[in-house]
């Protein structure tokens, strides 16, 4: 048994070396037992235990807990300890409550109680105590009681150093769990001035409570800034002997060093000149200093020196202002890149890559790309690999991107499994925006995927089809290019749906070479088909529709793949069905409507690139445009498009649509053919016209639809009965809208003869909202067909607060415009009666969901609501106030809407009525 | 601000834990069971940092002993280093070439070095001199304890003033 130290509580000696004697966690568990038993009685029975005994069973306990097993007793006899008035008693009791009772503990009263004696006791190793214990706990409960003495305790000048010391970081404790419970204005300025205290101690803690108050409140604490300068040049031009036991391994204070330059990173370069000269000196002297020769050999040395070092160019690139400095910072770090230290690797690459985002040492940093290349491939730290890779991703631009990418391309092959992923997607995003010749950037992406396909996310893969759809000039070499990737023996799924986009885009560019004629393509991509997935296979059956447009002359081998017994009977329905559908649209089908279908994808790829260019990394973030192939929302996008190109369902607004009657005809057929592209969801099945089943329907119909419960927001069931759900998805962006309506059959059953008919209002057709973005209104019809066709007339919730854009601005503004906006004719106003409860939060979002925006501190009273929106129509912007009075005592609301335009005003008040 | 300190043995026995900030102890125990596998799995020469969730890992071993700690994400690497390092040297001096053993007959006086250095996750005393008087100055006091002596603790200020 080693010597104990102190007292040795011999009891607890012995037993922690029976627990080391066991042989198994059998025996283990068994004396833990044992011995729980013993103190269990002990301190129920034993009414003569003394102090000394019960600090050797709380002891014991507490060793028991440390070894990981639960102590549910001893924590009364614990906070007894803390009133005793021996010293290392007490001291036990607070160890045993620091880490073994929670701040939520009953027992807290009666620990709090015990602080507060020991803070009174003027005696400075119990004051000690009880900080330390504060400090360990921090609870909320301690900060409301006791918290309040301790500033007075951190700044007196009665206070002995080492008190002052623990009251700094037990104060800091408290503030982070409970910032508001201690209120510190009446101290601010004596806590700054702790900054130069003669006690290097005191200053290294007060450094730190003080750079936790500064990220709360800067400006108040805003004139620490001089004194940290101030501190940290007395510092680094202190000579290693200055500082005596501050000094460590020969570097001045490199603790306290550290937190002023941390401190220093929470404001801006400092304004007085003579403040920031100094400044600029220490940084230039730390920077100098780290490039003398080491007065040791100890890694000690060397840590702590480079330790203040890189926390100092931290700072010197949060000031982001010293081009010369920050130069020199990024030539030092570019030393450490193949020092011996693998840390010093790590941290080096870690800090560059905040240098490469600064525009004056993003050229300094790109200096060093052959040995950051190097360090990608022999570091054999995959932590210091991946650092690599961040590097290199943020010291790429348009000079260098092709050689960064081959690099990171060439690694890949061989890369962990572990970064793959993020590779991957760093790889896309940089061939994206830093392209010029996207024949490159298709390479890069289709290589990807040869390399890497399994990491190759749905982001990406639809990324590369998007922009070969926009770029004409890629599209021919897009297809060969796929063409060539997909004869490889072993080729990855992606690349098969990649190719089956492609060819059946674009297929018909390479199909004058007779080695990718019409036919080898088809049966390049089918070869492929039996090893996809059903998803994929979906996919390529689309392919194969669209090739009958595109090479009519292979229409029968592709009607035998379709028609084929595989495929008729597949146990995968949605596979089933497209087979069907496409069979027979390929049979009946005119060219044109297989035109339509063509034109379908393309239209829904576009947009999709319109979305994503509003933000180039769009790809990293992934969400919106997690869809399932061409989706089912129809386009609704001004289009003055020419009478013969067949357009899928438009919903113009500011545009009067029936100016060709073929239309309207042409868009249920449109529509129809989304609905068999529609992908498949659980339970839902979307239905085809074509089908030949007989099935007995009945239609109940319950017409419950509110369409008013669309105004505050975009999505949701439109109608529902027992046998269909009709929903509505829409999306608005300024005048433009999209509008998609999904039809689920809640049968077992197909649907026969379902159709559906698009009828717009006769004031649309003739052009009479033509300026105003007002409303369509569609009707579907449907029929069954036991003798029994039920038709349902449906209003589309497209109305005209869907193209309002929320509009921040400030008081001023606000009541400058509502006051320009005083012509009667321009406000409407209207008080109702509440419908629904007044709650504050529902009533927030409805008006949030309306399109509006909620204005802050306009009106006194926060029940008020204070909006403001834009109308966006295709020729102009109307700007519209709302002011919306809840009066929770009469249950009232009164709203007052005030635009330039006066029907507007009226319109948006009929609206918003019905919703409160 | 450092958000936990381990110490556990290479056979991933855990000998003291500190946590700088409340925790569940159902996430204590998953934590330090999740942290002694990796860093345990980690190699000799490999750096000695890595990431883990939102916090950075920091970690070194002496001898049979392994000292980690979590830190946040502008925490200075380096330099949590040499605090484990200054803690090493604390425990070596009081002891007298610290091994294992030591810290698990005398976990508590680990506990109250500890205090004396490191409170509420930031740096509070790096002067070893400090430090060790403060906890020379406790072990007096339960000497004296022992030997029965009383009403000696108010004179004792004297040992915590410079």
């Amino acid at each position: 048994m080693p010597t104990v130290k102190g007292d040795g509580m011999r009891g607890l000696a012995v037993f922690i070396s029976d627990i080391r004697n066991c042989k198994s966690k059998e025996a283990e568990i068994k004396r833990i037992n044992k011995e729980l038993a013993n103190i269990r009685s002990k301190f129920k029975g034993d009414k003569t235990l003394d102090g000394y005994q019960k600090k050797k069973y709380v002891c014991k306990l507490l060793f028991i807990f440390l070894l990981g097993h639960d102590i549910d007793f001893g924590h009364m006899e614990a906070v007894n300890l803390l009133s005793s008035n021996k010293y290392t008693e007490k001291q036990i009791g607070y160890l045993f409550i620091s880490v073994l009772v929670g701040a939520s503990s009953d027992l807290m009263k009666l620990v709090i109680q015990s602080i507060k004696n020991d803070l009174v006791s003027r005696n400075p190793i119990h004051i000690n105590l009880a900080l330390h214990c504060m400090a360990n706990v921090g609870s909320r409960e301690m900060a409301d009681s006791v918290g309040g003495d301790i500033p007075k305790l951190l700044t007196s000048g009665e206070t002995i150093d080492s008190v002052k010391q623990i009251a700094g970081l037990t104060l800091l404790r408290l503030q982070r769990s409970s910032p508001e419970m201690i209120p510190l204005g009446e101290w601010t300025s004596r806590i700054i001035h702790l900054l130069n205290d003669q006690h290097m101690g005191v200053v290294t803690s007060a450094t730190s409570l003080i750079e936790a108050l500064v990220r709360k409140n800067p400006d108040e604490y805003k004139s620490c800034v001089s004194l940290a300068v101030s501190r940290l040049s007395r510092i680094v031009t202190a000579s290693y002997t200055d500082l005596q036991d501050y000094t460590y391994y020969f570097v001045p204070a490199p603790w306290l060093s550290v937190k002023l330059l941390r401190l220093l990173q929470n404001y801006p370069p400092p304004e007085d000149p003579s403040v920031r000269t100094r400044l600029t000196e220490c940084l230039e002297t730390i920077l100098n200093k780290a490039q003398e020769p080491p007065k040791s050999k100890k890694v000690q040395h060397s840590n702590a020196k480079n330790a203040v070092l890189f926390e100092a160019i931290n700072l010197i690139i949060h000031m982001d202002s010293d081009p010369n400095l920050l130069v020199r910072a990024c030539n030092q770090l570019g030393q450490f890149l193949q020092h011996k230290e693998t840390n010093l690797r790590y941290l080096a690459l870690e800090s560059m890559c905040l240098l490469a985002t600064s525009e004056f040492s993003h050229e300094a940093v790109k200096k060093h790309q052959d040995t950051v290349i190097t360090a990608l491939k022999t570091e054999r730290d995959v932590s210091v690999r991946q650092r690599a890779v961040d590097l290199l991703y943020a010291m790429c631009d348009r000079s260098n991107a092709e050689e960064i990418v081959g690099e990171m391309l060439e690694y890949l092959e061989s890369a962990d499994y572990s970064i793959r992923e993020e590779m991957v997607l760093k790889v896309a995003i940089l061939a994206e925006k830093y392209a010029v010749d996207y024949t490159w950037y298709v390479d890069v992406i289709l290589n990807l995927i040869r390399i890497a396909g399994d990491y190759v996310s749905e982001e990406v893969w639809y990324r590369v089809i998007q922009i070969v759809i926009n770029r004409d000039d890629v599209q021919g070499y897009a297809a060969k290019t796929v063409f060539e990737a997909l004869q490889a023996p072993a080729c990855h799924e992606n690349m098969v749906k990649v190719g089956g986009y492609i060819l059946g885009e674009f297929g018909n560019l390479i199909a004058g070479d007779p080695r990718s004629s019409p036919l080898v393509q088809f049966q390049l991509l089918h070869s492929k088909y039996h090893l996809c997935s059903p998803n994929t296979r979906g996919l390529l059956l689309s392919t194969y529709i669209k090739f009958i447009n595109l090479f009519p002359e292979i229409k029968a081998s592709i009607q035998e793949i379709l028609g084929s017994d595989n495929n008729l009977r597949n146990p995968d329905v949605e596979l089933q069905q497209r087979c069907i559908e496409y069979l027979q649209l390929s049979t009946v089908a005119s060219p044109d409507v297989l035109v339509g279908l063509h034109n379908i994808t393309l239209l829904l790829f576009r947009s999709l690139a319109k979305l994503k260019k509003k933000k180039p990394t769009a790809t990293a973030e992934g969400g919106e445009e997690k869809e399932k192939e061409p989706r089912t929302i129809p386009q609704a996008q001004v289009n003055n498009a020419e009478p013969s190109a067949p357009v899928p369902l438009q919903v113009s607004v500011g545009l009067p649509i029936g100016r060709s009657t073929a239309r309207n005809r042409r868009l249920s057929v449109n529509l129809k053919m989304i609905c068999s592209l529609m992908p498949p969801l659980p339970s839902f099945f979307f239905f085809f016209f074509l089908m030949k089943f007989e099935a007995y329907l009945f239609f109940y119909l319950t017409i419950i639809f509110l369409i008013s419960r669309f105004f505050c927001k975009q999505n949701g069931v439109l109608f529902e009965n027992d046998l269909l759900q009709i929903g509505i998805k829409a999306e608005y962006r300024q005048n433009l809208a999209r509008v998609g309506v999904f039809f689920g059959n809640k049968t077992t059953f197909q649907f026969t003869n379902f159709t559906s008919n698009l009828v717009l209002p006769d004031s649309i057709k003739s052009g009479m909202y033509k300026n105003r973005g007002c409303i369509l209104c569609k009707c579907f019809k449907i029929w069954c067909q036991s003798g029994q066709m039920q038709k349902l007339n449906l209003k589309l919730p497209v109305i005209i607060s869907k193209f309002l854009e929320p509009a921040e601005m400030n008081s001023e503004a606000f009541f400058t415009r509502w006051k320009a906006l005083s012509q009667p004719d321009q406000e409407c106003q209207k008080i109702f009666k509440a419908q629904f409860p007044q709650d504050t939060e529902q009533v927030k979002q409805k008006v949030l969901g309306f399109g509006l925006s909620i204005l802050q501190g306009i009106d006194p009273n926060p029940d008020n609501f204070v909006s403001s929106a834009i109308l966006h129509t295709r020729n102009q912007q109307v700007g519209c106030l709302v002011r919306l009075e809840p009066n929770k005592q009469m249950q009232m609301y009164r709203l007052t809407i005030r635009s330039t335009k006066p029907e507007i005003s009226k319109a948006l008040g009929d609206l918003l009525e019905t919703q409160f | 601000m450092m958000q936990f300190m381990l110490l556990f043995s290479r056979q991933g026995k855990l000998r003291l834990q500190k946590w700088f900030s409340a925790y569940p102890d159902r996430v204590k125990k998953k934590t330090t069971r999740e942290l002694i596998t990796l860093v345990l799995a980690r190699k000799p020469k490999m750096c000695s940092f890595l990431e883990w969730k939102d916090l950075k890992i920091v970690y070194k071993r002496y001898a049979s002993l392994y000292f980690c700690c979590a830190i946040e994400r502008d925490d200075n690497e380096l330099l949590t280093l040499e605090t484990i390092h200054r803690y090493v040297e604390l425990l070596d001096k009081y002891f007298g070439s610290v091994c294992e053993l030591d810290i698990i007959f005398n976990f508590e006086k680990a506990y109250f070095m500890l205090d004396e250095f490191l409170l509420g996750g930031e740096v509070q005393e790096t002067s070893k001199k400090n430090v060790l008087k403060a906890i020379a100055a406790q072990d007096l006091l339960q000497e004296q304890e022992l030997e029965g002596s009383r009403g000696i603790m108010e004179d004792l200020s004297f040992f915590l003033t410079d």
